[in-house]
């Protein structure tokens, strides 16, 4: 299809969709006002404490599924080792904002150590992508598996981040704004990794990795990156968890978490951004909801994936997508298929 | 040497456990290609139905065990028409998150019964023989007996029972196998009971070598079957035999010669070198992808 024609195709489309035209918008807009709302709670503190807790969780599960959905969903990989590579984020960001930074900067210096969590995760992250040149389905399952098993025992075993007791004395730096913001980012880049060249091949590596290795698809540096960017962004959500909580310990990454994040994944549906965003808010939400139940909730929780798994195993959003992640130029190029397959049935009655 | 002989005799008993659990997942992945996440949790029910019938009803060895697996075995059979069913043309990840989802449930459900850690009675008297420096108790020797023998009954239905044949062939070929006659919804649900019953058998034994039950138990115990299962080859019941008994003797091991809390540490990484360097398990056949 020439350029000029998808050009004309995406301003017909324009004209037909009015809101499409003002799409563009949006998205400064809806940011813009997050993070003003987001600042201004933090200052005038209008915003109930409690509430504020659920929101900033809400934030650190969207980012935690939005990365895990990028090698579950989009890669076709089965990784459950989600939590361990958050614990790796939120020991290295607490070390640094307890132990290293000198007194009274750790507030300026905290994206720094968020950064840093992020980094250690994904340099992890490198090292677990390695066996998934070789191993995949079941086995590779094994590899996260043990892989965040191993996390939580080193981290057991080291006595100086307090072993199997856990760490404290961290502040509580995790603001509403850095929650929305590193939220916003990890949305962003996720979206965009996925609508991009290097997108298609994560993609193609889910449809038939023999197929897109043919295709010359360099299938080993695509799962590289893939697994470095998620890992990034589960060292990133440990990192504001653990200073919104102001305590860690191993067991709160063990497979429990895991599968947590997994939940949350598969409830929104896989290989979409906007149901990683639902699934994190309805799961985290529900929960707080269901919360004068006490024991109960954790009973109704699954009873109830399991019955949206039965009636839609897809998820909420499986495969799909809204139109406000999807860019223009697949809108088009959609529209066009249709366009022709309509042309086609018109031809041959 | 003495000490040796006792850590193997330890290995053996915890390695015929996990060998029991991991039976019953690779027996429903060989015929639905499904890895049924809330067998841990099915073993740990079994335990507390152990509990249950030994404190309440007062009953004896051996019908605990009986009425035990046979209660596991039918909520295995339920959960299989209720959950998984509907899912059977659905995607797999679709199975595997609502057997994520049905093990939750298990433990809240069980937590939310009975929020403390419970007993389980010693229904057997314990007696200790000693043979030089080494010390072998009955319940061990029970344990490794009964889980030996349950392991050659299923070996026979697998391998020489007309139903052991249906398995096989399901797990060779779901398409054309019902064109054959072959009744597979009775198969699969056959496939569960045998396979969740054994899944309550070693809950009872391990509530027996291990008293004191609480409703996670069976989050960590069934993760390390599942892994079992995988290092001998998922799929395959010799294999998952096998890989029971090698990370039973490998966590032994550790805990003997290291400080006790290396232990899941040690047994993890030399199951990632394991896979690294078998990449299908020890039984397992390389299933090349045609193209």
């Amino acid at each position: 299809m020439s350029m000029t024609k998808i050009k004309a195709a995406g301003t017909a489309l324009l004209n037909q969709w009015r809101f499409l035209a003002g799409l563009k918008y949006f998205w400064p807009v809806f940011l813009a006002a997050g993070l003003a709302f987001c600042i201004a709670a933090d200052v005038y503190d209008f915003v109930d404490l409690y509430l504020q807790l659920i929101i900033i969780y809400v934030g650190i599960n969207i980012i935690l599924t939005a990365s895990l959905n990028l090698i579950n969903g989009y890669m076709g990989e089965f990784s459950v080792g989600h939590a361990g590579f958050m614990a790796i984020g939120a020991y290295i960001a607490s070390i640094l904002t307890v132990y290293v930074f000198p007194q009274n900067t750790a507030g300026i210096l905290f994206p720094a150590a968020i950064l840093a969590g992020g980094m250690g995760a994904a340099l992890v992250g490198f090292l677990v992508a390695i066996p998934s040149f070789k191993t995949r389905g079941d086995y590779l399952a094994i590899v996260t598996l043990a892989f965040g098993m191993i996390v939580k025992s080193i981290l057991e075993n080291i006595d100086a981040v307090g072993g199997p007791r856990g760490l404290l004395g961290m502040e509580k730096l995790t603001t509403l704004p850095w929650v929305f913001f590193w939220t916003a980012l990890c949305v962003w880049v996720i979206r965009n990794l996925v609508y991009s060249n290097f997108g298609r091949g994560v993609l193609s590596i889910r449809e038939d990795e023999i197929a897109s290795d043919l295709m010359g698809v360099n299938t080993r540096q695509v799962k590289i990156i893939a697994f470095v960017v998620s890992s990034f962004f589960a060292g990133i959500a440990g990192g504001l968890f653990a200073h919104a909580l102001q305590f860690i310990n191993p067991r709160m990454f063990d497979i429990l978490k895991s599968t947590d994040i997994l939940i949350m994944v598969y409830l929104g549906g896989i290989g979409s951004i906007a149901g990683s965003i639902l699934g994190a808010v309805i799961y985290t939400v529900l929960l707080e909801i269901l919360r004068p139940l006490g024991v109960w909730r954790m009973v109704f929780m699954p009873l109830m994936l399991v019955l949206l798994m039965i009636y839609r195993p897809r998820g909420i959003m499986g495969m799909r997508e809204i139109r406000l992640f999807t860019p223009l130029r697949d809108l088009v190029t959609e529209k066009l298929w249709r366009q022709k397959k309509k042309e086609a049935s018109d031809a041959s009655p | 040497m003495a000490y040796l002989f006792q850590q193997a005799l330890n290995a053996l008993q915890l390695g015929s456990i996990y060998a029991l659990i991991a039976l019953g997942y690779t027996m429903v992945y060989g015929i639905l290609t499904m890895i049924n996440f809330a067998h841990g949790d099915l073993f740990m029910v079994g335990a507390f139905f152990c509990f249950l019938l030994a404190v309440y009803l007062k009953l004896s060895f051996v019908p605990t065990l009986l009425l035990s697996m046979l209660g596991v075995a039918c909520l295995g059979v339920i959960i299989e028409r209720l959950a998984y069913k509907p899912l059977r043309a659905a995607p797999r990840v679709s199975a595997i998150i609502t057997a994520l989802g049905v093990g939750l449930f298990l433990e809240n459900f069980t937590l939310a019964l009975s929020p403390y850690p419970k007993h389980i009675p010693p229904l057997l008297t314990n007696t200790t023989w000693a043979i030089g420096s080494l010390s072998i108790s009955s319940l061990q020797v029970l344990v490794i007996a009964l889980s030996l023998i349950l392991m050659l009954i299923l070996d026979f239905v697998v391998q020489r029972t007309k139903a052991g044949m249906a398995m096989r062939a399901i797990s060779w070929d779901k398409t054309i196998v019902p064109l054959m006659g072959v009744p597979v919804n009775k198969i699969i649900s056959l496939t569960f009971a045998i396979g969740t019953g054994l899944g309550g058998a070693a809950g009872v034994m391990y509530g027996l070598a291990y008293p004191v039950i609480d409703p996670y138990m069976g989050i960590m115990v069934g993760w390390k079957a599942f892994i079992c299962a995988v290092v001998g080859g998922i799929g395959n019941v010799r294999g998952a035999m096998i890989g029971g008994f090698i990370l039973g003797a490998v966590e032994i091991l550790v805990a003997a010669f290291f400080p006790s809390t290396y232990r899941d540490f040690v047994a993890f990484t030399l199951l990632l070198v394991l896979l690294i360097l078998r990449p299908y398990g020890i039984l397992g056949k390389p299933q090349p992808q045609k193209v």
